[in-house]
């Protein structure tokens, strides 16, 4: 089966600017035997090997260059920095190039994206193999000239003989059109490696630059087809009708109810799973509505009510301890307590908070010649051709996922439940099937980051100094969902499957550069009554232990520096400082010069919280908070504005100082720094999934809210550090940077609050009801 | 809800030219435009009105095409891909561009049908009537702060050939 023009178009939507053509990519394909036979041949789609040259990169004959990558780029403009780097090594032009990315049967099996690794970890084997290209190239040309390689040039995908203006080839003339049969060395897409070495920071030239990201245009003009436009000949319109309750058992299906839907194709149901499916989408949608489904209750409450959260969490038994990592516990805080000149100790409770995709979560499937293809912005599409196959019971083989734009990636998309579903029904139908869930399924039902309590202390001396620091966080987050799980997707769930062991879930300790003599840090997990068909199941959100750990952390370490009265940034600078040694991503000397260049950039007086409290109905303040996320570094600060009568909270300055070493695209970064500040705003001061004892409550905009235009700081900057001991060193690499920024923005707010009325909110979100209450208690 | 019956004939213009669809006079108009015509720039976001991903633009006011009946649409409707013209794109899409404002992109149909209707009724907003009039517009990527520097930029490009 041939993927559709239009469908095929879009993969390679990256060719615009320069190659406006739609035949590029039949072009390439079809000069190019075994992507030519993918995207034609009706199956079987074993994944591409890494091991191949051939895999990552095409020259064609025009002397352009098409690389494709395992990654996706859930909306950061990952896919434009790729280029940049492969670019660069490949000595081509970044006009010249296009990237095609995550669809699994023609490029290779690099997961997808997650974890901030697009730079840090994935960007390398690119790199080699982009560098190996390069080689061959460069000997290709010695032989055609007969010369040494050290007589040889290159410019911009032109090899020249050195002191001879005629003799010159270009990449395209060299190997256009044909296959380099070059094998590397390593085994998968993560180790493999060719003979060529990369370049230095100080030989690259796209890289470093702010080029701009290449699939923008198609998202301003409305050329862009994302995987929800997908539309196939024959497709189908399928919509879920989800449990009223969690732990709902279906007992009956009237299907009479839906008779009169006008293009009516069938209910299906399995287990407790329900489905309809019309050939029409509103048709669909009716149906769904109008079935009527009978449901036994569960005979125990399958979880407490929100506002029950936390005090039965702190009464649960734990389910499993989390393995404490190195520099949890340093000396002995016992006795550091027992001589202390002052203790103080707090609690801090996160609640559960969904990911809320902007668009509900939605797949389309094809049945084709008995394999399935699915059109998907699942981010790590390779496990979700494992997850389709298993869950169907068909061979890995005859299943491709193709990865296309989506809503948001987030950890939402690697946890993604409707390809499954519209799988199963399509090859029920034997139709192409379209699943899209709608908004009140998205918001009540999909993966929750978990929820938090955690509780802290703390020992000053007779000087104010930190001599002892106690950790305990607890989160609810037993049978936390993992990445394309056949066993744990919620259709799997309903359908009665079943792993054999629930995950443990995590309950992470926070991560800083803290030099306490006496620090002990741990955590626990514990489980909610029901951990199966539940709209309470757990996942990854962007950093999933980060913004709750850091949310309690560097509030505590706010409140020690307010009882040891000094300047809440001294007390942290201190605390680096005090730190033994430095690691090997120089993460402590790295930290300082983050704190400091968020505090210069600010304009920071150094004095200590609270502020002196004004008499207006408006009370400002700012709060700072720090955190490193892997080898990436942030720091925030805040100014608020605290609204006296109404508990309105606008942070209306921020400030963010972030290091990620190399800088791949400075205005990309610096946006992607932006934009995940903004999403920790969104959770400091509005993002809580709401239940009661049966069902999640929390179902739209309304109820589970977002930050809007309106909440946008007056002033955002963003400090790119590098804060590199020997910033220049030519290996100087790029790390991570989709999730630094988000993680301290919720104690910085807090922070920036306590500053501005000298009132202590421990838990989020700070919505105005909450704050107005705390004000009033405190009689602020 | 949706209370679907008889199939009829309805006809739209859509970016300037006619069609003809035989649908459910009740279907929301979203479906129509991304099913029928193909027109993909209206997203399903919700379903309720709430977010701003289906909007198009109906005698000069930004619609939410997913909670509005088919047949209740008398006038032209324009959508995101109808902005450009002459190969030429309109001078928010081209903010949008220069800004490099999507982060995924999902929402911004929504924000740029939004921001035209506000500025073909007030060219030159504030700051503030930026943040109001595009308050109901939501994005979670967070990508607020640059929509409203490229209305900005939008509307004083605009500015400037008023001027001219």
């Amino acid at each position: 089966m041939r993927i559709p023009e239009h469908i095929e178009a879009a993969l390679a939507v990256h060719r615009r600017g320069f190659l406006k053509s739609a035949g590029l990519l039949a072009v390439s394909f079809g000069a190019f035997g075994q992507a030519a036979d993918a995207q034609t041949a009706p199956g079987p789609y074993p994944l591409v090997d890494p091991r191949k040259l051939d895999s990552w990169i095409v020259i064609h004959p025009d002397n352009t260059a098409t690389f494709y990558v395992g990654k996706t780029d859930p909306g950061q403009g990952t896919g434009t920095s790729f280029r940049q780097l492969m670019s660069d090594e490949l000595d081509i032009a970044f006009e010249k190039t296009t990237c095609i990315m995550g669809s699994t049967d023609i490029t290779v099996d690099q997961i997808g994206s997650g974890g901030s690794t697009a730079m840090e970890r994935d960007s390398w084997p690119m790199r080699r193999v982009a560098a190996e290209a390069g080689r061959v190239l460069l000997e290709m040309a010695a032989t055609r000239f007969g010369v040494p390689l050290d007589q040889l040039t290159v410019n911009d995908a032109v090899v020249s003989v050195k002191g001879d203006g005629s003799k010159h080839v270009t990449y395209g003339e060299l190997i256009g059109g044909k296959k380099f049969n070059i094998s590397l060395t390593g085994d998968t897409a993560f180790n493999v490696t060719g003979k060529a070495k990369t370049k230095t920071v100080q030989e690259l030239k796209a890289s470093g630059h702010s080029v701009l990201r290449d699939d923008i245009p198609g998202k301003v003009d409305g050329t862009t087809k994302w995987a929800a436009d997908v539309k196939l000949p024959g497709m189908v319109h399928a919509r879920n009708v989800k449990p009223p309750y969690a732990c709902a058992k279906l007992t009956g299906i009237d299907e009479s109810s839906v008779k009169n839907v006008p293009g009516l194709i069938k209910v299906m149901s399995k287990g407790n799973y329900v489905a309809v499916v019309c050939e029409r989408e509103e048709q669909a949608v009716q149906a769904s509505r109008q079935l009527k489904t009978t449901w036994e209750k569960p005979a125990t409450a399958p979880f407490p009510a929100s506002d029950d959260l936390f005090r039965y969490m702190r009464a649960a038994k734990a389910t499993s301890v989390s393995q404490a990592t190195p520099g949890d516990v340093v000396g002995n805080t016992e006795t550091a307590f027992a001589g202390a000149a002052k203790t103080i100790e707090a609690e801090y409770q996160v609640p559960f908070q969904g990911h809320t995709a902007f668009g509900p979560a939605h797949a389309i499937a094809d049945p084709s010649n008995g394999q399935m293809t699915v059109y998907s912005n699942d981010m790590k599409s390779y496990g979700m051709r494992r997850c389709v196959a298993t869950f169907l019971g068909m061979p890995q083989d005859t299943v491709r996922v193709v990865w296309m734009q989506g809503p948001q990636g987030f950890g939402r998309t690697a946890a993604e439940d409707a390809a499954c579903e519209a799988a199963w029904i399509a090859r029920e139908l034997g139709r192409p099937v379209r699943v899209q869930w709608m908004r009140d399924e998205e918001t009540a039902w999909d993966t929750k980051s978990p929820a938090f309590v955690v509780k802290l202390r703390g020992a000053l001396d007779a000087q104010g100094q930190l001599v002892g620091y106690e950790y305990h966080a607890r989160s609810c987050d037993h049978n936390h969902v993992g990445y394309n799980e056949p066993e744990t997707v919620l259709v799997a769930q309903l359908m009665g499957r079943r792993p054999a062991t629930p995950a443990a879930g995590t309950s992470a300790t926070p991560s800083d550069m803290y030099g306490i003599p006496n620090r002990r840090m741990t955590g626990d997990v514990v489980a909610l009554p029901a951990i199966w068909e539940t709209p309470l199941r757990t996942g990854n959100l962007r950093d999933p232990n980060g913004p709750q750990s850091i949310f309690a952390s560097e509030s505590f370490i706010d409140e020690l520096a307010a009882a040891a009265n000094v300047d809440a940034l001294e007390f942290r600078l201190k605390l680096v400082e005090a730190r033994a040694s430095d690691d090997s991503g120089y993460r402590r000397a790295r930290s300082l010069a983050v704190l400091k260049a968020a505090a210069n950039k600010f304009g920071w007086d150094r004095r200590p919280s609270p502020n002196r409290l004004g008499n207006g109905k408006v009370l400002t303040g700012r709060g700072i908070a720090y955190s490193f996320r892997g080898q990436t570094i942030a720091a925030l600060v805040a100014e608020v504005e605290v609204n006296r009568e109404t508990g309105h909270v606008w942070v209306k300055r921020l400030v963010c100082a972030h290091d990620c070493g190399f800088v791949v695209n400075p205005d990309n970064l610096r946006y992607t720094v932006e934009c995940g500040a903004l999403h920790g705003l969104s959770r400091a001061l509005y993002e809580e999934v709401r239940f009661d004892t049966e069902k999640v409550t929390s179902r739209d905009w309304f109820s589970h809210p977002t930050l809007r235009h309106a909440d946008v700081p007056e002033k955002i900057e963003i400090v790119l550090v590098n804060g590199d001991p020997n910033p220049n060193r030519p290996d100087l690499a790029p790390y991570g940077a989709g999730e630094g920024s988000l993680k301290p923005m919720l104690a910085a707010v807090g922070n920036a609050i306590f500053d501005a009325t000298g009132v202590r909110i421990r838990r989020v979100p700070f919505r105005a009801e909450r704050v107005l209450a705390a004000l009033k208690a405190a009689k602020v | 809800m949706i209370r679907l019956g008889v199939m009829a004939k309805i006809n739209l213009k859509v970016n300037g030219s006619p069609h003809t669809v035989e649908v459910d006079p009740s279907t929301p108009l979203l479906y129509v435009l991304r099913n029928d015509l193909d027109l993909h720039g209206p997203k399903f976001g919700c379903g309720l009105g709430q977010c701003g991903a289906c909007t198009v633009i109906i005698n000069g006011t930004a619609v939410r095409s997913c909670v509005t009946p088919t047949s209740s649409v008398k006038s032209e409707i324009t959508t995101l891909e109808g902005l450009a013209h002459n190969g030429q794109l309109h001078p928010l899409q081209q903010a949008w561009i220069d800004e490099q404002v999507p982060q995924c992109g999902f929402c911004q149909n929504g924000q740029i049908m939004t921001a035209k209707a506000m500025l073909d009724k007030n060219p030159h907003p504030t700051d503030a009537q930026i943040r109001e009039g595009m308050n109901g517009t939501l994005c979670r990527c967070m990508s607020y702060n640059r929509i409203q520097s490229a209305i900005k930029k939008a509307s004083s490009k605009t500015a400037g050939k008023v001027a001219a």
